[in-house]
């Protein structure tokens, strides 16, 4: 299914990229997205990456939810007028008939208050169940995108239980010589929530939120954003940590989300600043 | 030919259904205003929506708008030249264009009438760029520059065609022209559209119904239909049959069934499961019991007759269903008693607690409202209990995930743990009625309870001076007020609001000060201090609130430790006595105004309420609205509307008149007396049909006083120059007066 798509988006003039060898929340963290949206150049791009949520895990026992799964994300910028078309086509070649299937877009706004990121958009229904998430952004790192990207994230395990007719996503055929999911992943799922939930050092995990803060910012001072934003999802995901060991409270909560944003927010203007006088030599009545 | 059809269709990518509606009628709207800005008569409108489009057709639009000729007046044929200079200068006409008429110049202008396909070619893109969209968006290359053009997706085509030519415009890069596109999938290629009456028709055959009201149509019947068709009824629901019209082009509704074994889940949760996430109905069974069916809206003609589809959505379901039913499990491991605990995490208000305080404030109430008698046959034991459980589906799973299943959810939970039906009817319905036309609680424990957290409500929000005022009411209090009012009405629960409104604000200090000083090791000898923190029944709330307030002044001398909320703590809790003397009669002002409101639309007059409220001391609200209606009954009457006239008459005088009532010491004419007579006989009658609660009567009993005091009008003079007749006449009319303010304040009657 991930060549197919990757031959699909390939063809339609997406750079195939490998996944950000970090640990996130879910594709839009990766720098192919969320700092490319940035600025007035064109950007095709496809991937696969992992997307890590430490409050999903279910110790392996719930049928469709996972701390570790995986996202295929595509983003376009500018946003084609055809994109809607295209990602049609993308159902098509792994195998969705759209006369078969009842596919609908149905309203979703996307919002990220930690990336300080929205667009408008869809969630994509293939007989009633989200399988795609389709959004056309607005706002990066509280920067208005000009131009607009087109963002799709698939989520590749739903999809694949979709195609293969399959209601637990440990039974997913992984080839066809009888290894499944849950033979790749199952432990992995049971341990690492029990590692998430109950013995990650919290400790560890608040100095690590607070080392991760000092480094954005010593990044950024050294005008070199992409490091400072490598910080920021380091700081981004270690948050999610600290959730899952329930040692946030309520209160808490907005203001670490608060600190995430700012840290996010910082790489985007440092990435803006460093590249905005090339981009408004090079796009006419193009401004920030 | 001086008319022809308009069509005009806006297609986009796929518009939210909840903003199709609203659009609709936006586009009427402003095309309405563009032309008539023009000059273009407009008639009929036809407006519809797809998903993807929005359409407007105008039969019969003018070619062309009337020409128009506007006359200027001018200076006057005598003013001096330069004024005549500036007027020519301001039409740009020479003199010998000029009209003159009585010595005054005037200026003709000519316009000529302009081509409705020109006026059109202007007002399409005007229209769009002025669309209020509640939230649009920009997209693709264009939005590279500032400015770019917003709509509510992206927008991608427009078709624009007078009497079936193309109205040639531009807007965003997008040109006008006479092509759509069909069904996402049934169709494929464009559509080239000669006019308004082909559109609809050429449409159809490429599977888009353009009339949403026909897809609505066809949701709803179809649906009932489908139900029907397995032995089943539908659930209707006008809103889902919107919804579902709103977000296909071509929609078929099919039935599915799902695991019968999901129906132990309560049928709200089902209900609301297959609503809220996947838009599907539900059906009940001959029994008319929840069944295990759904019944969605595909967008396409499957091949398979849907098969798939009913298969893949029947998954989904069965997904959402076992979350549902894994929450009702575990919710149910937990008793409420336990879960009410973890309400002590969360704030009700900063200033007012958590919700645990809040609970606590409200089970105190309750209980008082039944030991009291106020409300009748409800066990006091059984109202505390209930009002203590009552918010403990907050922190339910369940309730987590629907937050509208507030109550509900806590009544089922309260009968599985075996708790007694009126303490689980009570948890269930304490929030009722939320609004005029739900259903009002009469069962005791239940009115108990749901009178005490909304008076609790009330007395918190009054008391740390959130009132609502204009339109903004974030507490929503004056739902909360208007529930108490039909409750009270309803069930005829009789008190003294005001003593009730006093124990609920010092019911909040009581609770407040208790936080403040929780935790504390000395906590004894404060409370010994200030006697005891429970304000009622045995001590009235003034002397209450005026100890706290003498206490929190003494505070300093502590080494008190006030958490979590110490300083916004100590200054609410010294403002006590103040409150608790205001806020009591605040708060029934604001009962009779939403008394007023609430009447209306029964037809009572709002001066009457009015004129009993002005009484001061009448305050139950039971016997106040028997005696507004016995007066609305009597002011109509001949004897009513006279009466009134003579209490008018009286007043007056007694406003004008500086007088101290005397016994008369001198005789007295014969209508003079005659009026002490009526009153003597009236004041008793009406005294005591006061106090039987008879309104009637007391009417009856003013109603002797009528032909007296016209008689007195006609023939005694008030202002005699005797002063002692003078005194003797004004302290019989005072006399009538407080007769009448026996029953009511008539000064507050309008006419």
């Amino acid at each position: 299914m991930i060549l197919a798509l990757h031959a699909y988006w390939g063809d339609k003039g997406c750079l195939i990229l490998q996944p950000y060898d970090m640990r996130m929340g879910a594709g839009t963290f990766h720098p192919a997205t969320t700092l490319r949206a940035l600025g007035p150049q064109p950007w095709n791009a496809a991937y696969v990456q992992p997307s890590r949520r430490p409050t999903d895990g279910r110790y392996g026992e719930n049928p469709n939810r996972l701390q570790h799964y995986y996202q295929y994300q595509v983003i376009m910028k500018p946003s084609p007028p055809d994109l809607q078309a295209l990602y049609l086509g993308s159902l098509a070649a792994i195998g969705i008939d759209p006369l078969l299937h009842d596919i609908r877009f149905v309203e979703d706004d996307w919002e990220s208050p930690t990336l300080g990121a929205w667009g408008l958009g869809w969630e994509v229904w293939c007989d009633g169940m989200e399988v795609t998430q389709f959004t056309y952004f607005q706002q990066m790192g509280g920067f208005d995108c000009k131009p607009v990207a087109g963002e799709l994230t698939y989520g590749l395990e739903r999809l694949a239980m979709y195609i293969q007719g399959v209601d637990n996503v440990y039974d997913l055929r992984f080839n066809n010589h009888g290894v499944s999911y849950g033979d790749v992943f199952l432990e992995n799922e049971r341990q690492m929530s029990t590692w998430n939930f109950e013995v990650a050092d919290t400790e560890t995990l608040f100095e690590g939120f607070r080392r991760a803060e000092a480094e954005c910012r010593k990044a950024l001072e050294a005008k070199v954003p992409i490091a400072a934003y490598e910080q920021a999802i380091e700081a981004s995901h270690l948050f999610n940590l600290l959730q899952a060991r329930g040692v946030i409270s309520v209160q808490e909560r907005a203001s670490y989300m608060g600190r995430v944003r700012d840290l996010a927010r910082g790489s985007c203007e440092g990435y803006m600043e460093k590249y905005r006088p090339e981009w408004e030599a090079k796009f006419p009545g193009w401004t920030a | 030919m001086s008319s022809a059809d308009f069509l005009l269709e806006l297609r986009s990518e796929e518009i939210p259904a909840r903003m199709q509606a609203g659009a609709r009628a936006d586009l009427e709207k402003l095309f309405r205003r563009e032309m008539e800005a023009a000059g273009l008569a407009v008639g009929a409108l036809t407006v519809w929506s797809t998903p993807r489009r929005l359409t407007l057709i105008a039969r019969d639009l003018p070619l062309a708008t009337e020409a128009v000729s506007e006359e200027t007046k001018g200076p006057r044929t005598s003013a001096p030249e330069q004024a005549l200079e500036g007027f020519l200068r301001k039409t740009g006409l020479s003199k010998d264009q000029l009209t003159q008429r009585d010595g005054v110049w005037f200026a003709v202008v000519e316009k000529p009438g302009r081509a409705a396909a020109d006026v059109l070619a202007e007002a399409i893109p005007a229209i769009i760029r002025a669309f209020p969209w509640p939230k649009s968006q920009r997209w693709g290359a264009a939005s590279l520059q500032p400015d770019s053009l917003r709509w509510v997706r992206p927008l991608s085509g427009i078709v624009a065609l007078l009497g079936g030519e193309v109205v040639p415009c531009e807007i965003g890069g997008i040109h006008s022209g006479r092509t759509t596109m069909g069904h996402r999938f049934h169709h494929s290629g464009e559509i080239v559209i000669e006019g308004v009456d082909d559109y609809a028709a050429k449409l159809r055959d490429a599977y888009v119904i353009v009339d949403h009201a026909e897809r609505e149509g066809i949701v709803r019947e179809g649906a009932k239909q489908a139900a029907a068709d397995a032995g089943l009824a539908l659930v209707e629901d006008e809103g889902l049959v919107i919804e579902n019209a709103g977000l296909t082009e071509w929609p078929v509704p099919l039935l599915g069934r799902f695991d019968e074994a999901f129906l132990e889940v309560p049928p709200e949760v089902i209900q609301l499961t297959a609503r809220v996430n996947q838009k599907y109905f539900i059906c009940r069974d001959s029994a008319g019991k929840l069944a295990n069916a759904f019944v969605c809206t595909a967008n396409i003609a499957a091949h398979d007759g849907g098969a798939m589809i009913v298969a893949g959505n029947r998954k989904v379901l069965a997904a959402r269903l076992s979350d549902a039913r894994f929450f009702w499990e575990q919710d149910r491991k937990t008793p409420l008693s336990v879960q009410a605990e973890k309400l002590a995490r969360i704030t009700f208000h900063e200033k007012l607690g958590t919700v645990a305080d809040k609970v606590g404030r409200v089970a105190k109430l309750a209980e008082w409202l039944a030991s009291e008698g106020i409300v009748p046959g409800c066990d006091p034991a059984q109202a505390r209990l209930a009002a203590q459980l009552c918010k403990a589906d907050l922190v339910t799973e369940m309730v987590g995930e629907f937050p509208e299943l507030q109550g509900l959810m806590g009544g089922y939970y309260a009968r599985a743990e075996g708790l007694p039906d009126a303490v689980a009817d009570a948890i269930r319905d304490h929030y009722k009625p939320v609004g005029q036309s739900d259903e009002v609680p009469t069962a005791p424990v239940t009115v108990a309870v749901a009178l005490a957290d909304k008076l609790d409500t009330l007395a918190g929000f009054f008391a740390i001076d959130e009132k609502p005022t204009g339109s903004k009411d974030p507490f929503a209090l004056r739902r909360a007020a208007l529930g108490v009012i039909q409750i009270l009405l309803a069930g005829r629960v009789r008190c003294n609001l005001t003593e009730v409104l006093r124990n609920a604000i010092a019911s909040v200090f009581a609770s407040v000060l208790e936080r403040a000083v929780a935790g504390d090791v000395n906590f004894a000898i404060y409370i010994e201090k200030i006697g005891k923190v429970q304000p009622h029944p045995s001590l009235p709330s003034d002397e209450f609130a005026a100890r706290i307030a003498d206490f929190t002044s003494e505070l300093g001398d502590f080494e008190i430790k006030l958490e979590p909320y110490s300083e916004i703590a100590l200054e609410f809790l010294r403002s006590a006595p103040d409150v608790v003397g205001k806020t009591p009669a605040a708060l029934l002002a604001f009962f009779a105004d939403r008394l007023k409101v609430q009447q209306r639309e029964a037809g009572v007059r709002h001066d009457l309420i009015d004129a009993v409220f002005a009484l001061g001391g009448e305050d139950d609200l039971v016997r106040l609205l028997a005696r507004v209606h016995a007066l609305q009954a009597f002011v109509t009457t001949e004897d009513g509307v006279n009466l009134l006239a003579g209490y008018k008459r009286a007043a007056n005088i007694l406003k004008k008149e500086e007088y101290t009532p005397l016994a008369a010491d001198y005789t007295r004419e014969p209508a003079e007396q005659d009026l002490v007579d009526a009153l003597d006989a009236a004041e008793p009658r009406a005294e005591a049909a006061v106090a039987a609660e008879d309104f009637t009567a007391a009417m009856a009993a003013l109603a002797i006083l009528r032909a007296p005091i016209d008689a007195f009008f006609e023939s005694v003079t008030v202002n005699d120059a005797d002063p002692a007749k003078r005194a003797g006449r004004l302290g019989l009319l005072d006399r009538f007066r407080a007769a009448v303010h026996k029953v009511a304040d008539f000064g507050r009657i309008e006419g």
